[in-house]
């Protein structure tokens, strides 16, 4: 990595932070620290790396901001512009980049634009990374990132830190995006790669930056360490033909040993905090990478810990993974009596892993026609190509 | 930064407000005053007393009711200065119809705040 790359690394967030509170403009500041960068790329091979780049750029990326608010303010008609003051030359304000990420992931804007603002000005992907990460034409990104961008100036989304009581609503909300974007590089939707391993480092790279301004919040670690062993599989989640392999099937060799280490050390430190559901299924996740084969799962220990969730976070989706903890602990009787409700109720009618999870149930109880009916359903509903045929392979197996 | 804070009700949460609620209104509107964040407000009559006005081709033409036909009818507004989207936010959910209703946060257009103050100012000098 050069020494460029390795700034644009570390430091990008932290100069755009910077100049973000500074200048209460999110573009002003986005433009002119790619000016910055754009500097250095030509600065730093001849005259060297300066000693503190992060200082360096912040300092360069001012001056450009400076430089554009002059011009602005001798344009004829525009109001006079109060020129902020300058940053402390090399001052590293920390939490710069928590505001950042907290003005990016405000809940008054859509998710999607919350998601769009995060990649862009925290983890500094460029329009045409997002669009093509999310699968949407570049034009639609660029533009859903303007509406944004102009929503949080025009209703003065601030960007300071909140009080501290409504911290714990805001940061769920930053925890919410970067967990949806982990979970749309893990098992992506629409056509393309099933794992975009890209979404998937980007969301751990920014669960990292999350936790180091907030070591003591254990929901950010619980949501670090369920990334980290989510992601310890990726290697082992398809085949060489890119067909997804299913859970129990996978070669656990394949597993990255050092991030379900590091995963375990990290919630080995959340204590005796109140526990919420990013720990609890990092937990479970931790249950599932501890096992030495797929026939040595602590399956009743999940199940506590699914019940545990479902009460801290009531969701179908919960039930249909307690479900199949249950049937793994208790038997397919105990756990079709739990899906029952579930399938009954419609909400997650379209939801293809509650249908593969009835047919694997219904299998085990010896319903051979219900279970090939239920593993087409599942294929059809299926978010895309590799797992629905994964699905496939399973309704004629049976 | 001015806001508008839009007040709609569901009509059936609507009737017949008991004293206790009209109690928590005046406190509402008395705290925006003791914030000195207040700039105005009011609430409406019913929508039965509602006339909807177009102009179409020359014409003016005049409805009964509401110009749209929503669940939620619009019941007042309040008009609040503070410094952000946040701040207005907070207030926004203190208001008393919240809990059944839903308040519309939008910001002031900076231009129209900046008219208002000069047509005070003219007619403080005036």
């Amino acid at each position: 990595m050069s020494p460029l790359e390795r700034a644009f690394r570390e430091e990008r967030a932290q100069v755009v932070a910077t100049l973000a509170r500074r200048l209460g403009d999110l573009q002003l500041a986005e433009d002119a620290v790619s000016e910055a960068f754009a500097a250095a790329a030509v600065a730093w091979p001849s005259a060297g790396v300066p000693d503190r780049p992060g200082a360096w750029l912040t300092t360069t990326a001012w001056r450009k901001a400076l430089d554009v608010l002059r011009r602005d303010r001798s344009a004829p008609g525009t109001v006079e512009a109060v020129v902020p003051a300058a940053p402390e030359p090399g001052l590293h304000e920390e939490d710069a980049v928590l505001q950042l990420v907290l003005t990016c992931c405000h809940p008054a804007l859509a998710i999607e634009a919350r998601v769009a603002l995060t990649l862009r000005h925290v983890a500094g992907l460029s329009v045409a990374e997002i669009a093509a990460g999310f699968l949407v034409p570049e034009d639609t990104m660029a533009k859903r990132l303007v509406r944004a961008r102009t929503k949080i100036r025009q209703t003065a989304i601030s960007f300071e830190l909140p009080d501290p009581e409504n911290l714990a609503e805001r940061l769920s909300s930053v925890q919410a995006v970067l967990y949806l974007v982990f979970t749309e590089g893990h098992l992506a939707s629409g056509e393309g790669p099933a794992v975009r391993t890209d979404l998937c480092d980007e969301a751990i790279w920014l669960a990292r930056q999350l936790h180091r301004l907030l070591p003591g919040d254990t929901e950010t670690t619980g949501l670090l360490a369920l990334m980290l062993l989510q992601h310890s599989r990726a290697a082992a989640r398809h085949d060489d033909a890119g067909q997804l392999v299913a859970f129990a099937e996978q070669d656990r060799a394949l597993w990255d040993t050092a991030a379900i280490a590091e995963a375990r050390a990290l919630l080995a430190t959340t204590g005796r905090a109140p526990v919420g559901p990013y720990q609890v299924q990092a937990a479970i996740a931790a249950l599932h990478a501890a096992a030495a084969g797929a026939d040595d799962v602590n399956w009743p220990r999940i199940a506590d810990l699914y019940g545990l969730l479902d009460r801290l976070a009531p969701s179908p989706v919960v039930t249909v993974n307690r479900a199949v903890a249950v049937g793994r602990a208790d038997g397919p009787r105990a756990a079709l009596a739990l899906l029952a409700p579930v399938l009954a109720d419609g909400r997650l009618a379209g939801y293809a892993p509650l249908h593969a999870a009835h047919a694997d149930l219904l299998e085990r109880a010896g319903d051979e026609r219900g279970a090939v009916a239920a593993w087409r359903h599942a294929a059809e509903l299926a978010r895309n190509p590799a797992e629905q045929a994964a699905l496939r392979r399973r309704a004629s197996a049976g | 930064m001015q806001y508008l804070m839009l007040l709609s009700h569901s009509p059936d949460a609507w009737d017949d407000p008991e004293a206790a609620q009209l109690e928590e209104w005046g406190a509402y509107t008395q705290a925006l005053v003791e914030a000195g964040i207040m700039v105005s407000g009011a609430g409406l009559q019913g929508i039965e007393t509602a006339t909807t006005v177009q102009m179409r081709g020359g014409e003016r033409l005049l409805t009964d009711g509401p110009f749209a036909d929503t669940k939620e009818h619009l019941i007042g507004f309040y008009v609040i200065d503070v410094p952000d989207l946040d701040t207005a936010l907070e207030w926004a959910a203190k208001v008393p119809n919240v809990r059944t209703g839903s308040v519309e946060v939008r910001p002031v257009q900076p231009g129209a705040e900046a008219a208002r103050a000069d047509a005070a100012a003219v007619a403080t000098a005036g």
